[in-house]
């Protein structure tokens, strides 16, 4: 790393994420993701001729949604483009997209990174639809074509050079999806290729305000690919400059096994897109009082919700940022907060059973059973003294497996706790016989054997037996 | 500004054209004469004219986000020069 340290170096991103509409942009097809080959196409995807496209009004709300939770100026008229270009993904031989007039402009949004909060400037997002898939067989010598993605709704949102480290990269692509996850515009799964980026990186010397010859990176299928690529590239691109050369303006292949980029021949000519208006489609006028409905619907985004995490509920900033990352996640701790008062609590239990298990299992939220409400109310039985602490452990991993409510594990399962003196004294004193040795212990001053005979009692009664009353009965046995 | 035979093959180039050098010829003098003839616009003043876009009068056009059936694999396959498991086969582009 010490190669890139005297380089500063500046990244911007270009982030395509596929909108969730039910059918494709510009025609009925459906956006299903996994149906078998070209089953999702028709004449207008497909590229035949005298075929006409009919915009898709969900897709133009759903990018007037996204630029605005971005901090974007909606345009007041805006239309599309053709991007000419010969390649199998797209049968056109174009892609209809938009150049200069584009849905939102001049946005940003702010990233937090070592603890300090940064903002990073959202040049443009504009509306296109999306490419086919390609498959190179036989060797590399043919390719197999898959149109069904073709026409799906996409929003590409560039950003400002304003990154400065691979890290910073990171934080930007998770608080998109956050945001783009909050206002339900896109499931956002980069592993089905919903949301994906393209990155330019260049190095200069600290001080110098005139940018380096960047490079173009693309295939980076993670965001944690996104992180490598990038550190890969400062430290090549910074060998280069220490060794007097020149960096080529190109577009580089991050190869991900190999933890490598490559460079990717034949594209060293400048793009010429020959763009000009779609003639088949007219002009949107996008008025203040559509602007105005759309952006009724966007909900509280993440970070107005960790503002108020922190101060109403006074969780650490560390927490609240963790939840808010996924709307669901945060939902689910407000859907606590409806059946006990102690946020602290209900966050505890998030960050460190909750995540702790599907950090394990390699979980997603959805995939377990427990809920909201089951959380709150067995923090309820634990306040009430209902169940133990320990129990509450049990209650709820039976949750995570079942989705039952506490009060019915607890019931099913007679996981109540024992507080009824007369049950336990029992019980107490049937440990006391049995362990004359720690008994002595004690008496001797050896205050810790009486954690000893805490245990076996708790074993006695599977946990179930009251803590405090356990050690209150055995105190007063004891000394007595 | 006037066209010349190295962009004629840049064009046909983009538009993977094959051109002869007799048809180069021919194009370079076709396209400088259209040129020209649309020079006559510059002689209008459109400085407080939005540029065209579009030449119909209309705007919003869109329909709602409702799926339509697709066509049948075997139709969509009629125009693939070649087919692997519903899959279009083609010759591979290296990007």
């Amino acid at each position: 790393m010490s190669e890139a340290t005297q380089y500063e170096t500046v990244v911007g991103l270009e982030v395509h994420v596929e909108l969730h509409t039910n059918s494709k942009i510009f025609c009925g097809c459906s956006t299903a993701f996994g149906a078998p080959a070209n089953t999702h196409t028709c004449p207008v995807c497909l590229g035949h001729p005298g075929v006409l496209p009919v915009l898709n009004k969900q897709a133009v709300e759903y990018a007037m949604k996204a630029a605005m939770a971005l901090n974007c100026e909606i345009a007041d008229i805006s239309k599309f483009d053709r991007k000419n270009y010969f390649y199998p993904d797209s049968p056109k031989a174009y892609q209809i997209s938009q150049f200069d007039q584009p849905i939102g402009e001049n946005g940003w949004i702010d990233i937090e990174v070592n603890g300090e909060t940064k903002r990073i400037g959202i040049t443009r997002l504009h509306l296109e639809e999306d490419a086919g898939k390609l498959t190179h067989v036989d060797g590399g010598y043919a390719s197999l074509v898959d149109f069904n993605r073709v026409g799906t709704p996409l929003v590409e949102i560039v950003s400002e050079p304003d990154i400065r480290t691979p890290e910073e990269a990171k934080a930007y692509l998770e608080k998109l999806k956050a945001i783009m996850l909050y206002c339900e515009v896109s499931d956002v799964k980069m592993e089905e290729g919903s949301l994906r980026c393209d990155a330019n990186i260049s190095l200069r010397p600290y001080g110098q305000e005139k940018f380096g010859t960047r490079a173009e990176l693309k295939n980076m299928n993670s965001f944690r690919g996104v992180q490598r690529g990038l550190e890969y590239e400062q430290i090549r691109q910074a060998e280069i400059l220490n060794d007097g050369g020149v960096v080529i303006q190109e577009t580089r292949r991050w190869d991900d096994t190999q933890g490598k980029t490559f460079s990717m021949r034949g594209k060293e000519e400048s793009h010429d897109y020959r763009y000009f208006p779609d003639p088949d489609l007219v002009r949107l006028n996008i008025s203040q009082e559509w602007k105005d409905r759309v952006r009724a619907s966007i909900p509280e985004l993440p970070d107005a919700r960790k503002a108020r995490y922190t101060s109403d509920y006074g969780l650490p900033s560390y927490d609240a940022e963790v939840i808010t990352s996924s709307k669901k996640l945060a939902d689910f701790f407000e859907e606590s907060l409806n059946y006990t008062k102690d946020a602290k609590a209900v966050s505890n239990w998030i960050m460190g059973d909750l995540l702790g298990y599907l950090n394990a299992n390699s979980l997603e939220l959805s995939e377990v059973k427990i809920t909201g409400q089951g959380l709150g109310e067995m923090i309820g039985l634990l306040e009430k003294g209902t169940i133990s602490s320990k129990i509450a452990k049990t209650v709820f991993k039976s949750m995570l497996e079942s989705g039952k409510l506490p009060q019915q594990i607890v019931e099913e399962q007679g996981l109540v706790q024992i507080s009824d003196e007369g049950a336990l004294v029992a019980v107490v004193d049937q440990i006391i016989q049995a362990n004359p040795q720690s008994v002595e212990d004690f008496k001797a001053g050896k205050d810790k054997a009486i954690g000893f005979l805490v245990g076996q009692i708790m074993k006695e009664t599977k946990g179930k037996a009251n803590p405090a009353l356990v050690n209150k009965l055995l105190l007063e046995r004891l000394k007595a | 500004m006037s066209i010349t035979i190295k962009d004629v093959e840049h064009v046909a180039n983009l538009a993977r054209l094959e051109l002869s050098n007799e048809e180069k010829e021919q194009f370079t003098g076709q396209l400088n004469a259209i040129l020209k003839y649309a020079e006559k616009l510059d002689g209008l003043d459109t400085d407080n004219v939005e540029p065209t876009s579009h030449v119909l009068p209309i705007t919003n056009v869109m329909r709602e986000d409702i799926t339509r059936e697709s066509l049948p694999i075997e139709k969509v396959l009629l125009n693939a020069p070649d087919e692997e498991d519903g899959q279009i086969k083609v010759p591979a582009v290296l990007e």
